[in-house]
């Protein structure tokens, strides 16, 4: 807990031993976690006689062997799980950024009588966990006829996002008023300004919110397991879990699938990594 | 950013433009519909936000309060009205009563996590060598998919997988079924949550720690306080509420537990949480009156568990106005 080497210049020098422990520290935590994804990674690459003769921990003899990935990628149907994750994903994130901006533009610029009452109805509905609803929300989406089409979890997506509205809010507060003053007196109407001026203006409370929400969204497994049980409208959290199942003890097949499932996920991440922070910084925090 | 705010510009002279030639906008003289028009702009906005907000959260509370008074099984048209015969039973059968302390498992794996992540987070908010890369490998299990981890700790867990091998090198080989019975179930599955969300505390810890002002370090630096003094003097206080949030967030997190058990044991073994048994109480049994009544219990012990917090930390920066 207390030395750092690299502090600034106006520090003292301090005892090695507090160092050395924060780096084992460090790097013990790293190896907790690098170790059962790398594990998985080495069983990805092995045959299936070299899984079940070799200890968990030993070498692939063939590192080019991709023919486990071959067969996650065909038999776990991950081509149409991927394709119905980006469906997903492109309508819900629109929506969110949409409703939650639209959202947050009426409670902050406009003043009007239910003002009160329409953030206490945002407010409580953030105390209220999802999972505890989804009994009762159920019969709501089949009762729209929704059940077990691509539009029961956009619209459950897009209809539970509060911490958008909270990003969106936070943000807009700063845009200048004066903003939308000098385009009213130039004749523009209240949507004129939202769309030419608040909008683009809201471009990185946009980023932050398209990440959290493509992130939530890409490894959701509860709602596209309750509200879409056919094969053919597998996500990849569900494409991933059905796979399991013929392949029961085939871990090298398995730990292909999981390593296919995370690999865009890593990449994402270190594109982005940054706003990444900042954005579940400001996201969870609200 | 110079490019939107150009066309915005260009867009609002236009529209200015336009306006010109129409008749002046004097405030004596607006008709009836203009005047209809502003009070109503607000809600244009806020037609679908909260239509989506009524059907997709109040709505299905309220129908799950009522649902909770019946025997529906979800599906048949009749529904028999049983009173709190539902609640009733939740607290009286023991089998569905015991779920409950399979919680107390994730609670003190998230106090666990909560020292972890603060730990990492005030070392990392020094400089440091590798220090992104730390960061980075820290919060990368809080990104990944829930059924890929699930399945990666499957094989972890698994006999002679990858846990017993790394024991082995130890001296400490076991061969134990990890999953195998209800209290080393428990106890693994907890771990996989703390290994999944110790990078989300760890992050917003490090976000509160980023944002106190250097100078402050460097006053105390100046005043001889030690690391252990201005943490507890500088650090600790300025990252209190996002600690209280965690603790919240740790609390109904714990009673809310399902995919991980779920994927991992289907909740066998005595692994079974409370949304895993409402889950099955529904969907698979067709119970969805009994369903409800828990449902509706698991909400108002969360609802009173933030209350609470409230209470004790006021200051949460929760404003909307």
């Amino acid at each position: 807990m207390t030395a750092h080497t690299a502090t600034p210049p106006t520090t003292r020098p301090r005892p090695r031993l507090g160092g050395v422990l924060v780096y084992l520290s460090l790097i013990a935590a790293a190896l907790v976690v690098l170790l059962p994804l790398g594990v998985v990674f080495l069983t990805s690459l092995k045959t299936s006689e070299e899984v079940a003769d070799g200890g968990a921990t030993s070498l692939p003899g063939d590192w080019l062997n991709f023919s486990n990935y071959v067969t996650a990628f065909s038999d776990g149907r991950m081509l149409t799980a991927f394709g119905n994750t980006a469906f997903i994903l492109l309508f819900s994130i629109t929506g969110t950024v949409i409703i939650g901006s639209m959202t947050a533009y009426a409670i902050d610029r406009f003043r009007f009588r239910a003002k009160k009452l329409v953030m206490a109805l945002f407010l409580v509905a953030t105390l209220v966990p999802a999972v505890t609803t989804q009994v009762a929300t159920f019969q709501v989406v089949n009762s729209f006829g929704l059940f077990d089409t691509r539009w029961a979890p956009i619209l459950l997506y897009m209809g539970t996002d509060i911490v958008s509205i909270y990003i969106f809010l936070q943000f807009i507060r700063s845009i200048p008023v004066s903003l939308d003053e000098a385009a009213r007196l130039d004749g523009a109407n209240a949507f004129t300004i939202y769309r030419r001026i608040i909008l683009p203006m809201l471009k990185p409370a946009i980023a932050t919110v398209v990440i959290i929400k493509g992130i939530t969204v890409y490894n959701d497994f509860y709602i596209p397991f309750l509200y879409m049980p056919s094969q053919d409208l597998g996500t990849i959290s569900t494409a991933l879990f059905r796979f399991k199942g013929p392949f029961g003890a085939h871990w090298e097949n398995i730990s292909a699938g999981a390593i296919l499932v995370i690999v865009p996920t890593l990449i994402v991440f270190l594109f982005l990594q940054r706003y990444i922070y900042n954005g579940f910084a400001q996201g969870a925090t609200k | 950013m110079t490019e939107t705010t150009d066309a915005v510009t260009a867009r609002t002279a236009t529209a200015g433009r336009r306006a010109a030639p129409g008749p002046p906008n004097r405030p004596g003289r607006r008709s009836a519909p203009r005047r209809l028009l502003p009070r109503i702009t607000p809600w244009l906005f806020l037609l679908v936000p909260l239509a989506l907000l009524v059907t997709f959260t109040y709505v299905p509370v309220a129908n799950m309060v009522y649902y909770s008074f019946t025997d529906w099984d979800g599906v048949s048209p009749d529904r028999n009205f049983t009173g709190v015969d539902n609640y009733t039973q939740i607290f009286t059968r023991p089998e569905l009563f015991r779920v409950f302390f399979v919680s107390f498992y994730y609670l003190a794996a998230s106090v666990f996590q909560i020292a972890v992540a603060l730990y990492f987070a005030t070392v990392l908010s020094f400089d440091l060598r590798f220090r992104n890369l730390f960061k980075g490998i820290l919060f990368f299990p809080y990104l990944i998919n829930g059924v890929a981890i699930g399945f990666v700790f499957l094989y972890f867990f698994q006999d002679g997988g990858t846990l017993d091998s790394v024991l082995g090198w130890f001296g400490a080989g076991t061969d134990h079924a990890w999953l195998g019975d209800p209290a080393s179930a428990n106890t693994s599955l907890a771990g996989v949550s703390v290994w999944r969300f110790t990078g989300l505390n760890f992050v917003l810890f490090l976000g509160a720690i980023q944002s106190i002002p250097g100078e402050l370090y460097e006053a105390a630096q100046l005043d001889g306080a030690s690391r252990w003094q201005q943490f507890r003097h500088i650090i600790a206080p300025s990252i209190k509420p996002v600690v209280s949030l965690s603790i919240i967030l740790a609390i109904s997190g714990s009673l809310s537990v399902f995919e991980i058990p779920y994927i991992m044991t289907g909740g066998a073994t005595g692994t079974s949480t409370f949304v895993i048994q409402t889950v099955k109480l529904a969907f698979q049994f067709n119970k969805t009156g009994l369903a409800s009544a828990a449902a509706v219990v698991l909400l108002l012990i969360i609802l009173l568990i933030t209350w609470i917090q409230r209470r004790l930390v006021p200051d949460e920066k929760v404003d909307l106005v």
